[in-house]
């Protein structure tokens, strides 16, 4: 039995068999597995090199590579992928270490290399370059294929890897993935969005779990507390089976304040919306007592596809949400590619600096095609009810005259076309860069609504990357720097007299509940499965302590002092939920 | 004919000595026949069917390798692997004459002419 600590960033409890996701981007941790599966093992390294040495002999076939020194790498490596020495030092590693063979085909593939490097003449050693791309190669093949068992899985497993990318938990089967534990990550990153929105417990931050388990290993996820149990003994299983159930139960007593509404014990109302990424959470968002969807992430339907989607495909997803809402808000965020999301065209060329590079609404206006595409299957949904329109990541103003010009050119085009669309759709944007929040009283003159994107707001103030677990201590949303930016576009959102809301993660935070209200936040968009707790939350507080509370918190200057503030002033009011 | 032993020692004459396009090219020729053929360069020796072993000799131009082949055919095997490195240098160029050229960092590669 073997305890870890990290960060939890989905509630709940779950004990399964552990599933690990590696990931060719990351150095192939060593981890051993048991003796009985290392024909498996072997069966799989074997499989590997012979569907690589079919994709190179398709690729060595190819009538359009002309170039003859291209043709003589394929021609190698196909050498190498067919050496039966190298495929005999593999396999002996697997049986004799008893190793995983994704660990065993880098681990043989990169000493070969160093040898390489090893070499003197500057024409040999760089050769270690192609051992690296047969290693790619061979891992591309082994985790693909660990992908598709993911996507095809029949028992109930929790998910174990280093990170996860948007493109791997697009897969995932919610009826059999039970829970996410990773090596990185922090209370925002893509694991923690996607297990609350499937509402799933989830811990990150782990370090090396994944080098400490083994596949198939039965594991605790604590996302209460954020600990990881791997081969828990009886006595624990029992504890958590416990402890699991009690959990449930506090969950199902939120589940039924759900048709009563979000209003404070002093009568002030506060809407609660859903942030969904894919279609089917419409329905969670409903269930869980949302009155509709505040931030319809559309990106996913941009991943783990060949090609860019259609304009019919756009327009389905658009329509099966706002079917579930009828004549309730559907605010859909344009996409938001780039950075830690790549599109078909550009995920083989990554930029030196992402999160400051051609990402978001700045990806859309340098390709037009692709955005008017999408401009235009929304207009289109937009009969079908309250739609309204999001454009992300804005930075100034002449980045929003151009995105409502390219608006406008589509509106144009579907007169033109006599297509009906919702003339007077409501037009907003991300509050989500520290420049947008400064200009804030200049862009709610061009708008009909503010959504405050908690996330990457505090990571562009604070200059702190959400994902990197060595600075992930310093990002934090209360950050009185983030907390004034927020006030700044509260208020400025109030004197232009447009709608206001905040969906970052921070509204799914039960400790941040409370501060919102007392900073003047009347809508609130968050993760499906939080909506309960939330309102519940609101339900137990009136207004007047809300203006307290907020008014003390502005006026400290140090996180660490508003954040346990807050904690204790929390904790009275719902403690089960700490 | 089991059991036939036949030995030789060559030279690599081309600039770019035995990298990878070179190695498969030995490794295709050595596959042709039924015999096992081992190269030795100094105290390595390896399998001569097996690219990546081969690939790791590192020879560089003026490296000698010596190749032993054994079975039926080891007589056959050694002609057509020492006309494929010494005649017909993997179709690749020898050195230039002029002392500078290309980035030969290391000098025990300087090749003799």
């Amino acid at each position: 039995m073997e305890i870890k600590k990290g960060i939890a960033v989905s509630p709940g409890i779950s004990i399964a068999k552990s599933l690990i996701i590696d990931s060719e981007d990351y150095r192939i941790p060593r981890r051993s597995i048991k003796p009985s599966q290392r024909m498996i093992e072997v069966q799989r390294a074997r499989n590997a090199f012979r569907a690589a040495a079919d994709e190179l002999t398709r690729l060595e076939a190819d009538q359009k590579i002309e170039q003859q020194k291209i043709k003589d790498i394929f021609a190698v490596h196909l050498r190498f992928l067919r050496d039966r020495s190298l495929r005999k030092k593999i396999t002996d590693l697997i049986h004799s270490e008893s190793v995983t063979a994704e660990y065993a085909v880098s681990v043989t593939l990169r000493e070969i290399a160093s040898n390489f490097t090893r070499v003197k003449d500057a024409y040999i050693s760089e050769r270690a370059a192609d051992i690296y791309d047969i290693e790619r190669r061979l891992l591309r093949q082994l985790l693909g294929s660990k992908r598709e068992d993911v996507e095809h899985l029949t028992e109930e497993v929790t998910i174990v890897a280093r990170e996860l990318s948007p493109t791997q938990t697009a897969g995932f089967n919610k009826k059999f993935v039970k829970g996410l534990a990773t090596d990185a990550g922090g209370r925002t990153s893509h694991t923690a969005i996607v297990a609350r929105s499937l509402g799933i417990p989830a811990v990150v931050a782990l370090e090396d779990l994944t080098e400490i388990i083994r596949g198939g290993d039965i594991v605790i996820i604590d996302g209460n507390r954020g600990i990881v149990i791997v081969n828990p003994d009886e006595g624990t299983i029992r504890q958590y089976e416990e402890y699991s159930r009690e959990f449930l139960e506090f969950e199902h007593r939120l589940d039924t304040i759900r048709e009563k509404p979000a209003v404070t014990r002093d009568g002030t109302k506060i809407t609660l919306w859903g942030n969904i990424e894919f279609p089917d959470e419409a329905e969670i968002v409903l269930q869980r007592g949302g009155e509709g969807i505040g931030l319809y992430r559309t990106e996913f339907l941009y991943l783990n596809r060949p090609s860019e989607p259609t304009e019919a495909e756009h327009y389905e997803a658009y329509a099966e949400t706002v079917d579930v809402f009828k004549h309730r808000p559907v605010i859909i965020r344009t996409v938001d590619l780039g950075a830690d999301k790549y599109t078909q065209s550009r995920r083989f060329a990554p930029e030196p600096n992402p999160f400051l590079g051609l990402r978001s609404i700045r990806f859309c206006l340098q390709n037009l095609m692709m955005f008017k595409t999408q401009l235009r299957a929304i207009l289109r949904a937009s009969v079908l009810g309250d739609i309204r329109i999001m454009f992300p990541l804005i930075t100034n103003i002449q980045e929003l005259m151009q995105a409502k010009m390219i608006l406008r050119d589509v509106m144009e085009d579907l007169d033109e076309e006599s297509i009906n669309y919702n003339k007077d759709i409501e037009i907003g944007i991300m509050v989500e860069t520290p420049s947008a929040a400064l200009m804030a009283s200049t862009l709610a003159r061009d708008v009909n609504f503010f959504s405050i994107g908690t996330n990457d707001l505090t990571q562009y103030t604070l200059a702190v990357d959400r994902g990197n677990e060595l600075v992930s201590t310093l990002y934090s949303s209360v950050d009185p720097a983030v907390l004034r930016l927020i006030r700044t576009v509260i208020q400025d959102a109030y004197k232009a007299q447009i709608d206001l809301s905040v969906c970052g993660e921070m509204a799914s935070e039960p400790e941040y509940v409370m501060l919102l209200l007392g900073m003047g936040v009347r809508t609130i968009s968050l993760a499906p499965p939080m909506i309960p707790e939330v309102k519940q939350i609101i339900r137990s507080v009136t207004m007047t302590d809300c203006n307290n509370l907020a008014r003390k918190i502005l006026g400290m200057n140090s996180e660490r002092q508003i954040a346990s503030f807050l904690r204790n002033a929390t904790r009275k009011i719902l403690p089960e939920a700490f | 004919m089991e059991g036939v032993v036949c030995e030789t020692e060559v030279e690599i004459k081309n600039a770019d000595g035995l990298h990878m396009r070179p190695a498969m090219q030995f490794v295709d020729v050595a596959n042709q026949f039924d015999c096992d053929v081992t190269v030795s360069s100094g105290e390595i020796n390896v399998d001569g069917k097996s690219i990546m072993q081969m690939s790791m000799l590192a020879a560089t131009c003026g490296t000698k390798l010596k190749i032993k082949a054994e079975g039926a055919d080891a007589q056959k095997t050694i002609d057509a692997l020492r006309e494929l490195v010494e005649e017909k240098m993997f179709d690749e160029p020898p050195p230039k004459q002029e002392g500078k050229k290309r980035k030969l960092k290391n000098k025990n590669a300087q090749c003799k002419t």
